[in-house]
């Protein structure tokens, strides 16, 4: 798949997640390249967090992927993660493939040291003997930016605040110097004068290491600043996909227009339409409540009776080929969008 | 945590000398006289007024009480009203016995409960693990002297593996004394072993859906890995205050386990002083294992401090 | 993958998605619909033994002793001729009643101290909850073996025994549930509109803490119905003359080789009644609060 030369890291097509009978992400389909920095939006409820498990192979019990996910870290990218077994797949997280999540304060444990946790993970993939990785811990937490790291290194997670907990996540994160970061949320449970500084390490932490990153977000001004590319998220699809600058000047997918409108980042042009629509009309449906066809109609105020059937994937510029981070099996899914009325553009 | 041990070390004292006041008051003050108490209604007024003098049951309560509570911190809180026979050896002889009982039913539970409760919650979506949790349930519900008495009726009485009672001093008969250790023990542990299993289940679930047990696997731990190495100590808090209060229900229970095995335990002293009206034993003898309940707590908190860093640095 | 199923739970949950089947309200467990239908038929076989019994209770009858259960006597006879089955069915009286009081004494006073103990933050608060601790290092058991020293065994020393050692539980209990119902919005409304703590404590803090306390109940009905039989079988508790299901299990000892069945029917009595309430107990709980499933 990924020939040599390739810089795609993940690649994602066809992703299908489940329960036995309800279907929670359909045909989710991206790839992100090495030193590429790709947000993931979308309302609660449209399925972030679950793309971002299923890639991890972290999917709790009741809980079925299909699809084909490849990961090239070190070494090519030759076996579907969603066919490896438990212990295969335990070798690439933490290494090549690591997470941040949304809750610092839970997701330490309590009863180890901060600088064991940081040490363990080094320890887990034997990248360092035990003096060295300890080093190397301390290391880290200076690089994340906390102070006296030494002496942090022995404390315990409850003696931290919440975003210097979230710096030592970063730091567990990034201790293995991995190929792909994903971050599900890493600022919002922080507060707002920390958020800046702990996004700020993370596009640092990645782009020294020239890793991939699939950042989520329900932050549009967050991904402004931290991402070059975006894939907006809507009942369990990806409705639109592009450059940042572009999809947010130029949003073609109606969900990402009433999203945009709804944000602080709506410019003049959004401010006018939200005059026109304050809001996405309607809440997220329950899982398994979406309708058919383009999965945004029940709330959408263009939809027609054209919308009962699936829109395809009309890329953003005619005969666009495979774009930037694109592989050759996700034909021109880089930048597109899945709607039958879409806005802007050409029209 | 000095501090913190102090101020719970505090508790413990003030809540064995409230303790004391309400055996002492139960036991001395609430019947009106005791010596009337320990002769039996026919006794007559002679012999009543005689007891009442050789063991000052006619000086005032507060003496009486800080006369037994200089005889319990002495070790020595004198000898029985009837019997006369000295209380403190008799007591230091049977707690012995109890105190190997308890604590050997107490590791086998603990040895049976945490392997199996661990079990139950990581397969509690599996057939297996939702059978071994329903028959913990059924053996919660079955009280330890009923599962002594079916163990006796089957490997003492039909079978004949062993006694079906009675005690050996180990240092003198150590295989006697295994055999008649075997049944009262698993007895004993069987139910709290059950209750311990379902503590454990509970415990290891509410673990297993903590943040830093997924953070530990998205670092590259298995399942079994992330469980052994940040679960199990989360996981201990709760379970380890649950081990207190069984320690302490073991105490209890031995009680009636004696009684069913004829085993020359502190239990049975109880009973038997009961059946006499020795009230100065029966009185002596619950504040013993009042004291072992309230030290037992004592521990535990003492324990958690070791623990859960949290609460050490608490008040730091 | 099983370990981590938490993971997935948060991810729905995350995503504010809940897989099919909808939304999760109260639904029927079955811990609570089999514990529901072993009380029932305890609390049944109780009601049914003051209208019928197959023989007069506690009636030596002119037959063998020790029938094993036969077309005669379904449950067999004991060692004084006694039908089994009537003595069961009317053990079950004493099983209920000892746990109606038991439970009803230790509720009474425990859930108002609890009550008192969360809403009197000072000292009347910390000196119930320390009396409380006290309390908690006398075992049902023991607290009637001190009780029988005195008086004498009986039902009425057990019952009450047992009742005050319960107390601590239901304090406990009623303490964390009104901590939680006091720091409600509504509750600190209350509070500043100047309601009386009384007036808070009726209308706010009891219904609120009404569900903890019901499945507190269950389960301590269950200890009460195993320190009853314990007592029994000391010979502390119930008397010889009166059905008990523990006394049954003493008499029955001396004849274990003989005549097993004496001691296994009224103990497999015990032992279910026991299973019945604390799974309706539990069944209880997850349908107050379906959160706390699995637990």
């Amino acid at each position: 798949m990924s020939g040599a030369g390739d810089r795609t890291v993940l690649a994602v097509e066809g992703l299908d997640v489940g329960t036995g009978h309800t279907p929670l992400l359909r045909d989710v389909t991206f790839s992100i390249a090495r030193g590429e920095r790709v947000g993931l939006i979308g309302e609660s409820g449209s399925g972030k967090s679950l793309t971002a498990l299923a890639v991890m192979g972290l999917l709790g019990e009741g809980l079925h992927a299909r699809g084909d996910v490849r990961l090239s870290g070190r070494t090519p990218a030759t076996r579907n993660l969603l066919e490896v077994g438990e212990r295969e797949m335990a070798r690439l997280r933490g290494d090549a493939v690591t997470m941040v999540f949304q809750e610092p304060m839970t997701a330490l444990n309590p009863t180890m040291r901060v600088g064991a946790q940081v040490t363990e993970v080094m320890r887990i993939h034997g990248t360092r003997d035990t003096a060295g990785a300890r080093a190397r811990a301390v290391e880290l937490l200076d690089q994340v930016g906390l102070p006296d790291p030494a002496h942090l290194a022995r404390s315990y997670p409850h003696e931290l605040s919440g975003g210097q907990r979230q710096r030592v996540v970063l730091a567990i994160a990034l201790a293995n110097d991995p190929a792909l970061l994903i971050c599900d949320e890493p600022t919002t449970a922080l507060d707002v004068t920390v958020q800046a500084t702990v996004l700020d390490l993370v596009v640092r932490g990645v782009q020294e290491r020239d890793a991939a990153m699939l950042f989520i977000t329900h932050d549009l001004a967050v991904v402004a600043t931290v991402c070059e590319r975006v894939l907006v998220m809507y009942g369990g699809r990806i409705v639109e996909a592009g450059p940042v600058g572009e999809v947010f000047a130029d949003p073609r997918h109606r969900y990402t227009q009433g999203l945009i409108g709804a944000s602080d980042l709506a410019g003049e042009r959004g401010r006018r339409q939200r005059a026109a629509l304050p809001t996405i009309q309607g809440t997220v449906p329950p899982a398994g409540r979406f309708p058919d066809g383009c999965v945004f109609r029940s709330r959408c105020a263009h939809a027609t009776d054209e919308c009962a059937t699936l829109p395809g994937w009309t890329p953003r510029r005619e005969g666009d080929g495979p774009g930037q981070g694109s592989a050759p099996g996700e034909v021109g899914r880089a930048a597109g969008y899945a709607c039958f009325h879409p806005a802007g553009g050409a029209a | 945590m000095v501090l913190r041990l102090l101020h719970r070390a505090m508790v413990f004292v003030l809540s064995v000398l409230a303790a004391s006041v309400l055996v002492f008051a139960f036991m001395r003050v609430l019947p009106g006289d005791p010596a009337r108490v320990a002769l039996g209604i026919n006794a007559s007024d002679a012999s009543v007024a005689a007891l009442r003098e050789q063991f000052g049951l006619d000086r005032p309560v507060v003496v009486q009480y800080l006369d037994w509570m200089r005889g319990m911190l002495t070790l020595d809180p004198g000898i029985e009203f009837i019997s006369k026979a000295a209380i403190g050896p008799q007591i230091a002889d049977r707690l012995q016995v109890t105190l190997i009982l308890v604590t050997t039913s107490m590791i086998l539970a603990v040895l049976v409960a945490v392997p199996v409760g661990i079990w139950m919650a990581v397969r509690h979506r599996h057939v297996d693990g939702v059978v071994m949790s329903a028959a913990s349930q059924v053996g919660v519900a079955i009280p330890a002297f009923l599962a002594g008495i079916v163990l006796i009726s089957v490997f003492a009485v039909r079978l004949r593996w062993v006694p079906s009672g009675g005690w050996a001093v180990p240092a003198q008969d150590p295989v006697g004394f295994l055999q008649r250790l075997v049944l009262p023990s698993i007895a004993l542990a069987g139910v709290q072993a059950a209750v311990l299993a379902r503590y454990v289940r509970s415990a290891v679930l509410d673990v297993l859906r903590e943040d830093y047990l997924r953070t530990a696997r998205a670092k590259g731990l298995r399942p079994v890995q992330a469980l052994w190495r940040h679960g199990l100590r989360n996981a201990a808090v709760p379970v380890v205050t649950v081990l207190g209060l069984q320690l302490a229900t073991l105490l209890v229970g031995a009680v009636v386990i004696e009684r069913v095995f004829v085993i020359p335990g502190l239990g049975s002293l109880l009973l038997d002083s009961v059946a006499q009206r020795e009230i100065l034993t029966v009185q002596t003898v619950v504040m013993v294992l009042v004291v072992a309940t309230l030290l037992i707590t004592f521990l535990v908190d003492a324990l958690y401090l070791l623990i859960d860093p949290r609460l050490r640095t608490g008040s730091r | 993958m099983s370990e981590v199923q938490g993971a997935a739970a948060d991810a729905v949950t995350d995503s504010g998605q809940v897989p099919a089947g909808g939304s999760r309200g109260r639904h029927l467990n079955p811990s609570l619909v089999v514990g529901g239908a072993i009380v029932a038929v305890v609390v049944g076989l109780a009601l049914l033994s003051y209208v019928w019994t197959p023989y007069q209770p506690m009636r030596v009858l002119p037959v063998e002793p020790y029938q094993t259960p036969n077309a005669e006597h379904w449950l067999g006879t004991d060692r004084l001729r006694r039908d089994v089955l009537t003595q069961i069915l009317v053990g079950a009286r004493t099983t209920l009643f000892v746990g109606v009081v038991a439970v009803g004494v230790a509720a009474l006073v425990g859930v108002p101290l609890g009550i008192l103990a969360a809403m009197s933050p000072g000292w009347p608060g910390q000196l119930v909850m320390r009396a409380n601790d006290v309390l908690l290092a006398f075992p049902a058991l023991l607290l009637a073996i001190m009780f029988a020293a005195l008086y004498g065994g009986s039902t009425r020393v057990a019952m009450i025994a047992i009742g005050i050692a319960t107390i601590p539980a239901f304090a406990r209990i009623t303490r964390s549930g009104a901590l939680g119902v006091m720091r409600t919005e509504y509750v600190v409304a209350a509070r500043s509109a100047g309601r009386s703590p009384l007036g808070i404590a009726v209308r706010h803090v009891v219904p609120n803490v009404a569900g903890l306390v019901i499945v507190q109940a269950s389960v301590s009905f269950a200890i009460a119905i195993l320190a009853e039989a314990a007592l029994a079988y000391l010979g502390l508790g119930t008397p010889t003359g009166q059905a008990s299901w523990g006394r049954m299990l003493y008499e029955a000892q001396t004849t274990l080789r003989s005549a097993p069945h004496l001691a296994l029917i009224p103990g497999a009595a015990i032992a279910l009644s026991v299973l019945g309430f604390n799974l309706f107990g539990d069944g209880l709980r997850d349908w107050l609060d379906p959160r706390l499933e699995d637990r």
